[in-house]
């Protein structure tokens, strides 16, 4: 979910050119609107510095909040908009991660944005602090995958426009391990020899990271029946009910221990690590996500996706995550901003765009099945299938370092492996009653 | 000097200082007129009052003093003064994730969630229209091909009536967002200006209270800054509330906290001043070596050693960080050859590593100050005591370092205070880690006070900025307490042996 850092304090004022030249002179003409001037529509990109509070751009009718890689098809989109309906339209690229942060502390100031892209898991800060609007998707609501469709709705009301799925998946060498492991018993034998014979450093190259990473051990987890929350009668997650250390969270804890002392799983290992090790062919699997595919591509990896075997007996669900367009509660120009993200992005061609430039599952159903021959589309998405969506509530955050500490430190030895996932629990309830 | 040329001399001064006052003053007026601009009264009043002090101190004859303190006491007040008085006042608020609205827009936003679209309801083909009174009006035709104008039967675009195109819409969105139109059990409302929903509040508000129309259920505004029903649930948002010492005293009566925080507290402090002693010492060392005169190569040696210190900090802690991994960083595997030793994964090696670290990040500050303040010691002092036979480490003990320590003595304490909050090196270095499993709160062997209490503000469901100012707020008197002893021992050595 890294994404690269952009040129700090850049200031490109691409098209804004065009607004400095002279207003051509228009030939009068019968068909205009008597009460409307001829406005001419524009739309421009403002790269944000990368420290300090975001302003909003001055002068726009339509303002959005992007990423560096969504926002060149945003600006295409957005220049189509302005010209169909004469309005301005400004998009200004921040980093990803800045952009939930700015919108809380920044909409209710006055310079926050109409339209934001982000992820659904964002929805519960931004809900508790009244800083999305729902959004109405109607008729297009059956037009998307459910998962998707339930990710974005929080208390009942749906939030965003969901455009891509993103969720983990087995990364398999096929030079390195020619057959799907059946179980992950049978990966991790697999991985083990290949270190034996020396032709393999790690035999899964698997995050944990100096906090430990609960978001690429869930599937392991939830294979042996565990889980983060269970769910309420109306889909969402209830915070009470944390099942981290239920039976099938104790089992998980044991078999790490296993894992670690047959030392196929090592709490050194972190992200770059991982990477590394599968991407110079040192490692026969990976458990990563979409964000890794071009990397492993560019090595020369042969590449298969596929979903995750289970450790448990149980499906191994990753959490899938959900991006998508959401609607400032403190927009400056709702009506606009509606219009252009049920009208121009809710469309299949846009979402194809979107797909062309990110390669991440769509979330438009259409549009998933014009792509899906694509091989490692279509792995990911079997392994998302049996994914669950990631928590947005705002519990989560007190879940994520406490359960990401115990698995590191089974991991590590510290002691005995049912004892600590308890007390990671009881840490963790202890937060949440707060 | 005649005085012609001495008065020309002045005359000239007082162009310049009129120019350079008179520059101040044109930015200021610039400030003013922005600041009005956007109603920002604080900034204001603060820009009118300094440019007032500046005007009058650099023109009155009185204030000589003054015109070489008010700069740097106005920077003072506002980067320092201002931001610790900020920070203790947000540490009397609730302010934090749920808590970031003033209490209308809060109410303001519930309601406009709480309005819901009828389940099952089909969707409204709708045009804007502007009646012959500039009115708005709603023109909607339902899935059944059935055409209404705000609610009654209508055929089409009555002839004084006119079609708003979207570019109107634009400049006038509150007013078509605002359009409700009952129809069946709900009203007709458009968010995008082409497509209408059936929608239906489902909280009403008065005196108050709000009341789920639904369930019946009663949410009362309580001082927690939130809409509470009698079974404790809430509505989100909040919004911001004082609510006086609570923030505080949670600091000091929490069960969970206190333990911890003390175990904290003195390795907080172990940490500052193992950090300060280590650097000053590896640094002092240097300094004394590399000042003999002749030494070969000291220009190069002497810019070698000021290289750490010249990476950002942050960047030098994450490699120390990959370097000191127990199974694959390059200590273990390249330097001793394989060994297994738990560098960041040993709570008691953690402290060393951090420290070690530190040591690497700071002994170069420590190494050019002392080369400074040996080189303005005075040489004749040294020789009367080797004349007085002093051997050298006499010499050191009894000359040098005394008077080193009277010009670096206020550093050391300022690096003091420095390493008692140094976040970044056990941000990135270790995270705090590693994890003490037993600890009632997250915590992790090497957190200083600053590190713990940002896992406890912010690690927790939702962000806890108030609670997190209370508490930089008590660390702030901490460190100002022990600083204030640090300089008066100081000045005490300067007394002695100036």
């Amino acid at each position: 979910m890294r994404r690269p850092a952009l040129a700090l304090g850049l200031v490109l004022l691409a098209a804004a050119c065009g607004s400095q030249a002279p207003e051509q002179a228009q030939p009068p003409s019968p068909s205009a609107s008597a009460t409307s001037p001829a406005a001419k529509g524009e739309a421009t990109t403002i790269v944000e510095p990368t420290d300090g509070p975001i302003k909003r751009a001055a002068a726009a009718d339509l303002v959005i909040w992007a990423d560096d890689t969504r926002s060149p098809i945003i600006q295409k989109i957005a220049e189509k908009f302005a010209a169909d309906k004469g309005v301005k339209v400004a998009v200004q690229q921040l980093e990803f991660g800045d952009i939930r942060d700015n919108l809380v502390t920044q909409g209710p100031a006055g310079e926050g944005p109409d339209v934001v892209i982000g992820a659904h898991d964002w929805l519960g800060k931004l809900v508790t602090n009244g800083a999305v609007a729902p959004l109405e998707l109607g008729d297009k609501l059956g037009q998307f995958k459910e998962v998707a469709i339930k990710a974005f709705s929080y208390d009942g009301q749906v939030y965003g426009l969901p455009y891509a799925i993103e969720n983990i998946a087995l990364f398999r060498n096929t030079e390195l391990a020619p057959e799907t492991p059946k179980s992950f018993d049978e990966l991790m034998k697999v991985g083990l020899d290949l270190v034996k014979q020396k032709k393999a450093t790690l035999p899964l190259a698997l995050q944990v990271g100096p906090e430990g990473d609960p978001y690429h051990f869930f599937p392991i987890a939830s294979s042996f029946g565990s889980g983060v929350f269970d769910v309420k009668a109306d889909g969402g997650y209830d915070p009470a009910k944390l099942l981290i250390d239920n039976e099938g969270g104790l089992a998980f804890a044991k078999a790490l221990d296993g894992w670690r002392k047959s030392k196929a799983l090592s709490a050194d290992v972190t992200y770059d690590i991982a990477k590394e090790a599968f991407n110079s062919g040192k490692a026969p699997f990976q458990l990563t996500g979409p964000w890794n595919t071009d990397d492993a591509v560019k090595a020369g990896i042969k590449l298969a996706v596929e979903p995750i075997p289970s450790a448990g007996g149980k499906p191994a669900a990753p959490f899938v995550g959900v991006q998508g367009f959401m609607i400032s509660a403190n927009a400056k120009n709702k009506l606009v901003a509606n219009e252009f993200v049920l009208n121009y992005l809710g469309t299949p061609e846009v979402s194809k765009e979107l797909y062309d430039s990110g390669k991440r599952p769509p979330a438009m159903t259409s549009v998933y099945e014009q792509v899906k021959s694509d091989p490692i589309i279509a792995g990911f998405a079997a392994a998302g299938d049996i994914g669950q969506p990631l928590p947005s509530i705002p519990a989560m955050d007190a879940v994520w370092t406490e359960y990401g500490h115990a698995e590191r430190d089974i991991l590590l030895g510290k002691g005995d492996p049912v004892k600590l996932m308890k007390q990671a629990a009881t840490k963790i309830r202890d937060k949440i009653g707060d | 000097m005649t005085d012609l040329a001495r008065s020309g001399q002045r005359l000239g001064s007082l162009a310049g200082k009129l120019l350079l006052v008179g520059l101040v003053n044109a930015l200021a007026v610039y400030g003013l007129v922005a600041t009005y601009a956007v109603r920002d009264w604080g900034i204001f009043a603060v820009i009118l009052v300094a440019t007032a002090a500046v005007d009058y101190v650099y023109f009155s004859r009185r204030t000589l003093a003054s015109r070489y303190l008010l700069p740097g006491l106005i920077f003072l007040l506002i980067f320092q003064v201002y931001v610790v008085i900020y920070t203790a006042y947000a540490g009397f608020t609730n302010v934090g994730d749920g808590h970031n609205l003033d209490k209308p827009r809060a109410l303001q936003h519930i309601l406009a969630v709480s309005e819901k679209r009828v389940p099952g309801s089909p969707p409204y083909k709708v045009q804007v229209l502007a009646g012959p009174d500039d009115r708005l009006h709603l023109l909607a035709t339902g899935p059944d091909g059935r055409t209404t104008l705000d609610g009654r039967p209508a055929t089409g675009v009555p002839a004084d009536h006119r079609v708003l195109p979207f570019r109107d819409l634009v400049g006038r969105q509150q007013e078509v967002l605002a359009l409700r139109v009952p129809l069946q059990d709900g009203s007709l409302r458009t968010e995008d200006g082409s497509t209408g929903y059936i929608a239906k509040p489902t909280l009403r508000y008065a005196d108050d209270t709000l009341t789920d129309t639904v369930t019946g259920t009663v949410y009362r505004a309580t001082e927690r800054g939130y809409f509470e029903s009698a079974d404790g649930k809430v509505l989100t948002p909040g919004w911001k509330e004082v609510v006086g010492l609570d923030n505080y005293v949670r600091a000091f009566t929490d069960e969970r906290l206190r333990a911890p925080l003390l175990s904290v507290f003195a390795w907080t402090f172990a940490f500052a001043a193992l950090s300060v002693l280590t650097t000053f010492a590896l640094g002092l060392l240097l300094a004394l070596t590399l000042n003999r005169e002749g030494l070969r190569g000291r220009g190069i040696y002497r810019s070698l050693l000021v290289l750490p210190y010249a990476v950002p900090s942050f960047l030098s802690a994450l490699v120390w960080t990959g370097m000191l991994n127990q199974s694959f960083g390059f200590v273990n595997h390249g330097l001793l050859g394989g060994a297994d030793i738990p560098w960041l994964n040993d709570a008691t090696l953690a402290k060393v590593s951090v420290l070690l670290v530190n040591l690497w990040l700071g002994f170069p500050y420590m190494f050019l100050i002392c080369t400074g303040a040996l080189q303005a010691v005075p040489a004749e002092v040294n020789e009367a005591a080797r004349i007085d036979g002093a051997g050298p480490w006499q010499l050191f003990r009894r000359v040098t370092l005394p008077l080193l320590l009277v010009s670096t003595g206020p550093l050391l304490v300022a690096s003091f205070a420095f390493n008692f909050n140094n976040f970044t090196v056990i941000y990135f270095v270790t995270g705090g880690g590693p994890n003490i499993p037993d600890a009632p709160i997250t915590l992790g062997s090497t957190d200083l006070l600053i590190s713990a209490v940002y896992k406890v503000a912010f690690g927790g469901a939702g962000r806890e900025w108030g609670f997190a100012c209370a508490m930089s707020t008590i660390i702030f008197l901490v460190v100002a307490a022990i600083s204030a002893a640090g300089f008066r021992r100081t000045r005490a050595l300067e007394e002695t042996y100036s």
